[in-house]
């Protein structure tokens, strides 16, 4: 009989920190102890806590631990599951905390604010095994849709529930529904699933599908009934090797128990999903571009109107939604619209899934009530920027979206007031930056992504957003003017209105949102010659200060390019035309006798 | 094809399983597994009470874990149950046909077994 549940995240954060070693340890360990019939190893999804990657988490107790190596196992199996004495030195404990404590998952800061819905399976389920789905009541709403609601009844459901898009978007996903449901039984249709993730640093959708993937296929299910469509698609980037690895799994046990395939709980029903992988356009994330590489051709955007739910896939109407948002729909049927509707703002319902990165103590994936602040997710949930550094911005929406300034941390994140920020939801990327980033080379940074990416169709996209780097390049290297900050939002403004897709519409957007933010940033580099936060190379020079330099050569020694001279205990001298600013000389002097001007 | 009633019975069948994820219950049952209680054999009343509460049906209100030594060694195999609300209540010197009346007179019940309570021991 088993007494003990050890579940271990196989999410790909703490697979790639070695969470497969540690499985196999336990397992060896478990059985060399004779306790293979009492302790249960379970490979689940994502927790979210990756920066303390591999996560391990001991029921009926809740023991907590973290960083847990291969070499650990045999003390945790002797100590805690034989004797009943968790090891303190792993377990997970608050900062401020002065002891390590046996915490509980949920009573940490990074958890407590926290309110899991598309995330609730990740890390409790092993997403492997369908009957684990099925005992968190899954394939209980797609019971419930076909055989107590009509597809009307599960779309008003929908558009009750408030659900909007949670891709970026944020479109309302009743709405697109209805607009596809007309002529049902009549036309071929397709339920399309976006799991083609790009924005640099989110992650959320590939953690909903290793962690929990039984959640969007049943919502596609519930999708294609809705709408009158009996074929899926899931979009996934072929980098993403767990997660397709699952859902083929999930894919293959629901036809096995009949929750995919032809008539589903004997109602007459049939639907089927199958999968296509993405070669890792960005592009392919903007839903035309998408349904053209999922038809076999190049990914390229087209037009709109038609919209997909008018003209999609293979040119038939086509519902497409993000893996966030489906991995929604299910607990909506269940829990209903009440429930869903009592949590967020007035005009964005439910919870909202963001990739914490960038200059932050936990990085990782939290999903929190929409109406959060800003400033409880970095400082409560995210524990604050290391090192005691000061917050200068959080950049969300990614290369589309804009950056958050110290002044409106205390705004209730939605979609709405994102908007009215200049920034936008996104996919939910959420990048943390502090005072030591220069926002001149954020944006050149995000930029030089989007000029990378653009598919190069339109000429406003294709052309000007190359127009556009080379500006911030010259700005960087020290030659910009006054004139070239102006230039550069006429041309984003160009780029915005003239581009064909989302890409290029929103490319633009980090330059526009930093010089409006930054604006005495930009002015530095491009006046005084000077970056403020000291970061773009052209725009500072290593200094030695005479009267703190003892002489003792260890920079000389160090430095590349036989920059510095000097005797031995006389002050050294850097040369400025042959230095490369490579920093060695700072980060090796013992009397701080070197700074960055 | 599968039916509704057949996912019910999955769902069912698999949910005691899972259950024990969701955390500590209202009652805890803590077995002492230090080496004291070991040596006396606290693993077969740990395992024994891990049935039984299985077979009563009792995974999702009550909750079987172990802790270290409680210090009264000599009493050995200790098991400690408790209730929110409730004074705790220490069992000592248990045997496999002890835990199986403590489970269906105090776990199903709600009567402590005083006879096997500490209380009654130092008498």
């Amino acid at each position: 009989m088993v007494r003990s549940h050890v579940l271990v995240c196989g999410g790909t954060g703490c697979t790639s920190s070695g969470s497969a070693k540690v499985i196999d340890a336990l397992n060896a360990e478990i059985a060399a102890k004779g306790l293979a019939d009492e302790i249960k190893v379970v490979k689940t999804g994502c927790f979210g806590l990756c920066a303390l990657g591999p996560i391990m988490i001991v029921y009926p107790e809740g023991t907590f631990y973290h960083s847990v190596k291969a070499e650990d196992i045999a003390e945790i199996v002797e100590e805690h599951f034989l004797k009943g004495r968790p090891v303190a030195r792993l377990v997970y404990h608050e900062k401020e905390a002065e002891v390590a404590v046996a915490t509980s998952l949920s009573d940490t800061a990074f958890y407590k604010k926290q309110k899991r819905v598309a995330l609730r399976n990740c890390g409790v389920i092993n997403p492997e095994n369908i009957e684990e789905y099925i005992a968190v009541d899954g394939y209980q709403a797609l019971g419930k849709v076909l055989t107590e609601m009509t597809p009307d009844d599960v779309i008003q459901t929908v558009l009750d529930s408030g659900l909007r898009g949670r891709g970026g978007g944020g479109f309302p996903t009743g709405l697109k529904w209805k607009f596809a449901s007309g002529n049902r039984g009549n036309v071929k249709k397709y339920v399309a699933c976006n799991a083609d993730e790009g924005d640099p640093g989110a992650f959320m959708d590939r953690s909903i599908l290793e962690g929990d993937p039984h959640a969007v296929i049943e919502a596609m299910a519930i999708a294609g009934y809705a709408i009158g469509a009996d074929e899926g698609y899931v979009y996934v980037r072929a980098e993403y090797p767990i997660a397709i690895h699952r859902l083929e799994i999930a894919i293959k046990q629901a036809h096995e128990y009949g929750l995919l395939g032809e008539n589903i709980f004997g109602t007459g029903f049939n639907f089927d999903v199958k999968i296509r992988f993405g070669a890792g356009a960005f592009v392919c994330g903007e839903e035309t571009a998408l349904m053209t590489s999922i038809e076999g051709n190049r990914g390229e955007p087209r037009p709109r109107p038609p919209f997909p739910a008018v003209k999609g896939l293979f040119g038939q109407p086509t519902v497409l939604n993000n893996v966030e948002t489906y991995a929604n729909i299910p607990q909506i049927i269940l829990k209903g619209v009440e429930w869903f509707t009592s949590m967020g703002t007035e005009k964005s319902k439910g919870t909202k899934v963001f990739a914490l990165g960038g200059n932050i103590t936990n990085t990782g994936l939290v999903e929190v009530p929409m109406g959060t602040t800003l400033r409880e997710v970095v400082e409560e949930i995210g524990g604050g920027i290391p090192g005691g550094k000061k917050f200068k911005a959080a950049q969300t929406g990614g290369p589309s979206g804009g950056c958050i300034t110290a002044e409106n941390l205390d705004t209730p994140i939605d979609y709405d007031n994102l908007i009215a920020l200049g920034s936008m939801m996104g996919s939910g990327g959420l990048i943390v930056m502090d005072e030591d980033n220069c926002m001149v080379d954020i944006a050149r940074f995000f930029l030089d992504f989007t000029v990378d990416e653009s598919c190069g169709k339109c000429t406003p996209c294709r052309v000007g957003t190359k127009r556009m780097l080379e500006i911030l390049d010259k700005i960087i290297a020290g030659n910009g003017t006054l004139e070239d900050l102006d230039k550069l939002e006429e041309l984003a403004n160009y780029i915005k209105s003239a581009s064909l897709c989302g890409l290029g519409q929103t490319a633009p957007n980090p330059v526009i949102s930093t010089l409006r933010n930054f604006r005495d940033e930009y002015v530095a580099h491009v006046v005084d010659k000077k970056c403020p936060a000291g970061v773009c190379k052209n725009l500072l020079q290593y200094v030695i200060d005479a009267d703190k330099c003892k002489g003792c050569t260890l920079c000389a020694r160090k430095c590349p390019v036989n920059a510095i001279s000097g005797t031995v205990k006389q002050p050294h001298v850097i040369d400025s035309s042959k230095c490369v600013k490579c920093g060695v000389c700072m980060s090796t002097c013992k009397f701080g006798a070197i700074s960055k001007q | 094809m599968i039916s509704l009633e057949q996912l019910a019975a999955i769902r069912d069948k698999m949910k005691d399983k899972v259950v024990i994820r969701e955390g500590a219950a209202e009652t805890r049952v803590v077995v002492g597994m230090a080496t004291c209680g070991i040596a006396a054999g606290a693993r077969p009343i740990l395992n024994a009470f891990v049935d039984g509460v299985a077979k009563e049906g009792l995974n999702d209100k009550v909750t079987v874990s172990q802790t270290g030594c409680i210090g009264i060694c000599q009493y050995e195999p200790v098991v400690e149950v408790f209730e929110s609300g409730k004074e705790k209540v220490t069992y000592v010197k248990l045997t496999a046909e002890k835990v199986e009346k403590i489970i269906k007179e105090h776990l199903v019940g709600g009567n402590v077994v005083t006879e096997y309570t500490i209380g009654a021991i130092n008498k």
